[in-house]
């Protein structure tokens, strides 16, 4: 015997096939059977995990509380991608030279943009500044300094 | 020229008119919508003359108003903040007796800018020394080359500050002469505060005004003047 057909032996011995006909007992039909209920399976198994990302893909990741809102300084869009530009070049403007532009500052961004609620952009997880911040994981530092509260609240709560 | 034409010169000449009076609301009220719009110049330079004579002595007015108009919590611990202070001072040989308010003296020479390793610490056109707390790294250089003992640094994280005056922990800060009052064209809470109107706030620059008046007229002293620092607030009998 070469060892060739010594092989194939071994190959014949271990085979998944083999195995399933043991356990099936014996019969070829039963086998197929369960092939094919395994596949299924499987498929099955694989688009249920898919069902979280596609839920996930679908709804908002984060629900905002834009305030009183209306129209801003510019379009939404660029807003999101911006508003850090406008803050900082508008900050120099202000404290090195006095060009207090009240529409472009951020006590005006405050004015719309703090919830009817509790009067603050920071107050809460779904707060206008740390909704989108806490999703994208940048920290700002701008509130360690700056109020986060519109000015006719904090002057209501400070009248004495 | 037939009726149709007439009809529609009209009709443009109505149309123009309401434009014209729907706009120009718009463009009058920019300015005043739009706040200060123009950078400070050096044409203008504010100061103060304090007149020690008619202010009165244990009156803390200026210093209360001081401290609620810029959110401070009126501790004299040697960590709090404090940005104006009353202080007595006496003649020992002849026992006459002062009491004046010192904070940030707004130097036309500072020396806190001149240290400062960031240029945070610096001084606007119109004469105000601030610190540009998005600049300061909280070294305190400015703290000790200052003469007057006027700036303060924030050890505790703040919370609930006047939109209108910024604060925050590991910065320096000192009186702005109410800087965000000035801009809007009103007085500091100081000089508005004072019973005695011993505060007199205005442009030195300007030959006209109330301060450069008084100052030509009566005398007055400026804080360690031997330094050469000009300070922008003067002292009367002093």
């Amino acid at each position: 015997m070469n060892l060739q057909s010594d092989q194939s032996a071994v190959l014949r011995t271990y085979s998944p096939v083999t195995c399933l006909q043991g356990i099936a007992g014996g019969s070829l039909r039963y086998d197929l059977v369960i092939r094919v209920l395994a596949r299924v399976a499987m498929v099955l198994a694989l688009l249920w995990l898919c069902i979280p990302a596609v839920w996930a893909a679908q709804t908002t990741p984060y629900k905002l509380d834009i305030g009183r809102g209306g129209e801003c300084v510019k379009d939404p869009q660029w807003m999101r991608q911006n508003h850090m530009h406008l803050l900082k070049h508008q900050r120099d403007e202000v404290v090195h030279k006095g060009i207090r532009d009240d529409k472009i500052s951020l006590k005006n961004c405050i004015e719309c943009h703090a919830s009817t609620k509790d009067d603050s952009v920071i107050a809460r997880n779904d707060s206008f500044c740390v909704a989108c911040h806490r999703y994208e994981a940048v920290k700002i530092d701008c509130f360690d300094c700056h109020s986060g509260t519109r000015k006719s609240a904090w002057l209501q709560r400070n009248a004495k | 020229m037939n009726d149709t034409q007439n009809q529609r010169r009209s009709f443009l000449k109505t149309s123009l008119g309401v434009a014209a009076v729907a706009i120009a609301p718009g463009f009058l009220l920019f300015d005043v919508a739009h706040g200060h719009s123009e950078a400070v110049s050096a044409k203008v330079r504010w100061g103060m003359l304090i007149n020690t004579e008619s202010c009165a002595d244990g009156c803390n007015d200026c210093v209360n108003a001081c401290n609620k108009e810029n959110g401070l919590s009126g501790g004299t611990l040697p960590t709090d903040s404090q940005w104006m202070r009353k202080i007595e001072i006496k003649d020992i040989s002849g026992g006459h007796s002062l009491s004046l308010p010192m904070m940030c003296q707004h130097c036309e020479h500072p020396p806190c800018v001149d240290v400062c390793p960031t240029g945070a610490s610096f001084k606007r056109a119109d004469g105000i020394v601030l610190v540009d707390r998005h600049l300061c790294i909280g070294c305190r250089y400015c703290m000790m080359a200052c003469p007057y003992k006027a700036r303060s640094f924030v050890h505790e994280p703040l919370h609930d500050q006047n939109p209108d005056v910024p604060r925050g922990r590991g910065t320096v800060e000192a009186c702005s002469m109410c800087v965000h009052r000035i801009d809007k064209g009103q007085q500091p809470a100081c000089a508005e505060a004072c019973s005695n109107k011993s505060i007199l706030f205005g442009n030195l620059n300007d030959p006209d005004s109330e301060i450069a008046k008084k100052i030509r007229t009566v005398a007055s002293a400026q804080v360690r003047s031997d330094l050469g620092l000009n300070p922008g607030i003067r002292y009367q009998g002093l």
